[in-house]
């Protein structure tokens, strides 16, 4: 059904030409990737997460961080790429005042990983972004500046971020607009999160720089954006900016460009672009990395990606594609819904129910109070939420009253029993409810005899009189249905 | 044949300002040093390189925390420093 | 020269503190310029002796220190402008383990500019004199840590050797000192000159002392990835020696003399001498210095002034900054290095200059394998002439060519020691020995051997 269409350089029939780097902290590890810093620095003064080898004291020296490379094989591994058994650290040369060393130990020609793809959704089917490489290398500091970046006299340096594991993936230029770039991140953030590798609402935890052509255009560079709705931003603006000036005959000249996240422009960045000379060669500190056992080991623990696990949930529950789309964009929900439903297998309740309230009603509810699905395990259990819905397959409550009682639970906590007691929400059974029918029918015959007339008005009056009976508790049209069925 | 160009993009790359006189005195040291270093032309191509003298990898550290240093040392030896940040030159030119 | 068995001595019957109080007095008066910072801490540390306070293998036994690595809270300058007022906030292993054991950090020694010399020449705190002749040069670039060592300066001192820079001061100065295999010394602390070259090492007056720092400070550290991760102990062993002289690496005829003599005294001991030859040597100097100065244009570039060393008072825009401050704090032989260095490892010249030279290091590396198939010890004059005068090399190549004996061991890592032998012309002539990886034991064992067998009154006078 879904057509495969692998993104090689599709140039003669697309005009635009879009390839990405993205940097990924791998902010999940305890440490730095050289040193033994703490990560969790977000919230702390500047430069108090530093030692002389974060800091490039002079004589200080790097120590690889072996979970760090880890994470990275698993992370290759994910991502289908050909995961190099030999990788060698080489130092990036280049001055800048956020570097402490004024190089950068990153991977040059041996990167631990090459290839690799990741599919994405496309036209009338899936699309799979070809990746060129991924490769480990450190974080350098975070210039800060008091005004903008253009009118600052100096720059305010903090060094909590210097030496951050960073892993680059780069993928070939094989996407054709703004949204498949975002499409590929998107999914991207999804698979590593799966891995539990990096935690992406950290700061800072992923940058993009972002390559754009236009057919006979130079290709232009947009570095550091920090987030995805800037990725999509910036290139439809380069777009633009692009096809403006082929329009005027002029020519798109190969450069590096700035992402203004408040104006939703880019500016020239570099005067004149040079080819940068790195001068790599390899960190003579460090020595190479034989990966063939941690490639081993990891091999097979690589966690259900979102591709399988949206097969598996469609199968094992029998709920329907859609449903099952959208539960693994979210590791949390999906293991949310999991557990609810394995519980109402049991009672043979049709989980399409269990993943519509999970999917619709709970991430509706959740997204409206700005919180996700680590916030509903916390005050929601999934065995609360079976409750609730199996009073409400049961037909104890109704939809509205089960609404109400995740509302109250959201907002001030509690429990589902002791909500419905507080609120007497428990609907009447249909049993009461046909007892009480057949008496309002008995009790208003002339009603009766309207109704059967052709009187619609005569139904609501029968049913309110059920409704006064029950004190609102009914359910109107469940009471109808029953009048109707008694009178037929 | 090295060129004063030569020399004037040699010490951008290393960053190192250097004065009309230094130049030429420069070239002339770099022409002498790199015609020595040409006897490396002799070398066969068909020979590893060594980037290391002891055969050793996997050289690691374990993902356990230790203390970083006290914000007073670190800003002890900055020349320039403010709220708690090292001050450094700006960025645009 | 004082031994560690005459400091110990004398501490039977005085007190720690006196002693150090007139070493430091003589060290005030002195005219080597050995030294750039004495250590406020070190009468401190001598008291702490007085009051039996001190304990470990160094104890109380005074220890200078090359001022290329890190002690905390001590200035460590590397003898440049650039890193002039540099206080580190932490130790280097060797230091910690010095510590450890009792030492008393007298002070850091004078040194080339970021280790770049093979004279003390180039130290913007100006030249160290040898203290055979004070006209004349210590060596280098370990130059002050030598001199200590002959003007009576400290007992036992800590250099390091990247080329030749200690045993070029140890054979200048005519006091013994030893580089170790690559990797058994920790660099953690070492201000980086050229990475997989160097190695911090002990000089002392005797064998017996340099055996008894070099125990010491080897060892493992977690800290240095390039580390052999094991330590050395020394067994006292009895051996009939093949010893190899390298054809290649020669000296002036009144050093040859002296080595010629040294020959004969091995031979005379039991030993059998034969000649070897080294063809890849030929290459070895260009190739050192290709690989130095690409290590060293890298390791260099993080003195830009913004996170410690020599500033400017105005912040400008950045380039225009860090080219300022590095004009105004390098001189001139390390700016040559650093601009040669990034030449070197550029687009275009990678394959021609730096991974040539990394070939070279192979077929070195080879030749010595060969070597010791068929020799236990290798020899050679450590350096081609004995001390020169201050200022006689005037050109730098004609300097860098004074290594060449010396370089070859760093290119391949092997251990090598130099061990005076006595006197051309009233300099010290020094005896380089040379041994496969981790052989420590036999070329000390060698070493001490000579030692006791030379004419002490000539090889060890008092100045």
């Amino acid at each position: 059904m879904s057509q495969q269409v692998t993104g090689q350089r599709m140039e003669r029939k697309d005009e635009v030409v879009i390839g990405l780097e993205v940097h990924i902290q791998l902010n999940k590890l305890n440490t730095k990737l050289f040193c033994s810093c703490s990560t969790d620095y977000h919230e702390d003064e500047p430069n108090t997460h530093v030692c002389p080898v974060c800091l490039g004291m002079p004589g200080a020296m790097p120590v690889i961080n072996e979970m760090a490379i880890k994470f990275a094989v698993k992370v290759a591994l994910a991502l289908n790429a050909d995961v190099q058994p030999f990788t060698v650290f080489d130092r990036k040369n280049y001055f800048y005042p956020d570097l402490p060393k004024d190089f950068q130990i990153s991977q040059y020609d041996r990167p631990l990983a090459w290839g690799g793809y990741v599919t994405i959704e496309a036209g009338q089917g899936e699309k799979k972004i070809l990746l060129k490489r991924i490769h480990m290398e450190e974080d350098p500091g975070k210039l800060s500046y008091r005004g903008s970046i253009t009118t600052a006299r100096y720059s305010m340096i903090d060094y909590n971020r210097s030496g951050m594991p960073l892993l680059e993936i780069v993928t070939e230029p094989v996407m054709n607009s703004p949204k498949e770039a975002r499409q590929f991140l998107n999914k991207l953030r999804i698979i590593l999160e799966y891995l539990d590798v990096f935690d992406g609402s950290l700061e800072g935890a992923m940058r993009i720089d972002a390559n754009i052509s236009l057919k006979g255009g130079g290709r232009v560079e947009i570095k550091n954006i920090s987030s995805f709705k800037g990725v999509e931003k910036a290139l439809t603006y380069e777009i633009t900016r692009q096809k403006n000036l082929k329009r005027r005959g002029k020519e798109v000249r190969r450069e590096t460009r700035h992402f203004d996240e408040i104006n939703n422009i880019t500016v020239s960045l570099r005067g004149k672009e040079e080819e940068q000379d790195y001068r790599y060669f390899p960190e003579p500190d460090l020595v190479p990395v034989d990966a063939t056992g941690i490639i081993e080991e990891l091999r097979g623990t690589i966690p259900e990606m979102p591709e399988q696990k949206r097969i598996r949930l469609a199968e094992q529950y029998g709920i329907g594609e859609n449903f099952a789309k959208v539960l693994v964009l979210d590791l949390k929900m999906a293991d949310y819904f999991e557990e609810v439903a394995k519980s109402l297998a049991e009672d043979g309740i049709n989980l399409n129910v269990a993943a519509s309230w999970t999917v619709d009603v709970l991430r509706g509810e959740l997204n409206y109070r700005s919180k996700d699905f680590r916030f509903a395990y916390s005050i929601l259990e999934p065995a609360e939420m079976v409750k609730i819905l199996k009073y409400l397959t049961d037909g104890k409550i109704t939809e509205k009253s089960a609404v109400e009682i995740i509302r109250t639970i959201l907002d001030k906590g509690g429990n589902v029993d002791m909500i419905i007691e507080e609120k007497g929400l428990f609907a009447i059974a249909n049993s009461e409810i046909e007892k009480l029918c057949r008496e309002a029918i008995e009790k208003n015959p002339k009603a009766v005899e309207d109704y059967i007339a052709g009187k619609e008005q005569a139904l609501n009056f029968l049913v309110g009189q059920v409704m006064k009976a029950t004190r609102g508790k009914a359910d109107p049209a469940e009471t109808a249905r029953i009048i109707n069925k008694i009178l037929s | 044949m090295i060129t004063e160009k030569d020399v004037l993009h040699i010490a951008d790359l290393a960053k190192i300002e250097i004065s009309e006189e230094e130049v030429q005195k420069f070239k002339e040291d770099f022409q002498s040093i790199l015609d020595y270093f040409n006897i490396l032309d002799e070398v066969e191509e068909n020979v590893e390189p060594s980037f290391q003298v002891l055969p050793l990898t996997n050289v690691f550290r374990k993902d356990e925390v230790k203390e970083s240093l006290p914000r007073e040392d670190v800003l002890r030896n900055p020349k320039h420093v403010e709220d708690g940040y090292i001050k450094g030159p700006r960025v645009v030119e | 020269m004082i031994s560690v068995t005459e400091w110990r001595e004398r501490l039977e019957s005085e007190r720690c503190s006196d002693m150090l109080s007139e070493l430091l007095e003589r060290i005030g008066e002195s005219k080597l310029n050995a030294y750039v910072t004495l250590s406020e801490d070190a009468i401190k540390t001598a008291e702490l002796y007085d009051r039996e306070e001190l304990k470990g293998k160094l104890a109380g036994i005074p220890v200078a220190v090359k001022d290329c690595i890190t002690t905390r809270d001590l200035k460590t300058t590397c003898s440049s402008r650039i890193l002039h007022n540099y206080i580190p906030p932490f130790d280097a292993h060797v230091v910690e383990r010095l510590r450890e054991e009792g030492a008393i950090i007298i002070g850091k020694t004078n040194m080339d500019e970021f280790a770049m010399g093979t004279t003390t020449e180039t130290s913007y705190f100006g030249v160290v004199r040898n203290p055979h002749d004070l006209e004349r040069v210590a060596g280098g670039s370990s130059g002050g840590s030598g001199a200590v060592i002959a003007g009576d300066e400290a007992v036992l001192s800590l250099g390091s050797d990247t080329g030749g820079s200690i045993r070029c001061p140890a054979s200048f100065c005519g006091v013994v000192g030893l580089k170790g295999t690559y990797g058994l010394v920790s660099r953690y602390g070492l201000i980086p000159y050229a990475n997989s070259l160097e190695q911090i090492g002990p000089m002392a007056s005797n064998v017996h002392d340099l055996i008894l720092l070099f125990e010491v400070v080897a060892g493992k550290d977690e800290r240095d990835s390039t580390n052999a991760g094991r330590g050395f102990r020394f067994e006292k062993k009895e051996k009939r020696l093949r010893v190899g002289i390298i054809k290649e690496m020669t000296a002036k005829d009144d050093v040859m003399t002296k080595f010629n003599e040294s020959v004969e005294l091995i031979e005379s001991l039991g030993h059998s001498a034969g000649e070897v030859s080294m063809k890849s040597f030929k290459y070895a100097l260009a190739a050192y210095y290709v690989i130095a100065m690409s290590e060293a244009s890298s390791n260099l570039a993080r003195y830009d002034g913004v996170r410690y060393g020599h500033a400017l008072d105005q912040l400008d825009s950045w380039t225009r900054y860090f080219s300022r401050v590095r004009a105004e704090g390098f001189g001139d032989e390390v700016k040559r290095r650093i601009m040669l260095g990034s030449y070197a490892l550029s687009a275009g010249y990678f394959g021609k200059y730096y991974l040539k030279a990394l070939k070279v290091r192979t077929l070195v590396k080879n030749d010595f394998q060969r070597a010791f198939k068929d020799y236990d010890v290798l020899i050679s004059p450590t350096m081609p002439s004995t001390a020169f005068r201050i200022g006689e090399l005037a050109d730098p190549l004609t300097m860098y060519k004074m290594d060449v004996n010396t370089v070859p061991i760093n290119l391949a890592g092997i251990p090598a020691l130099s061990l005076p032998i006595g006197f051309a012309n009233s300099l010290p002539v020094g005896l380089q020995v040379m041994g496969d990886y981790f052989s420590e034991n036999l070329i000390l064992n060698f070493a001490l051997e000579i030692e006791e067998n030379l004419d002490r009154g000539e090889a060890f006078k008092q100045i």
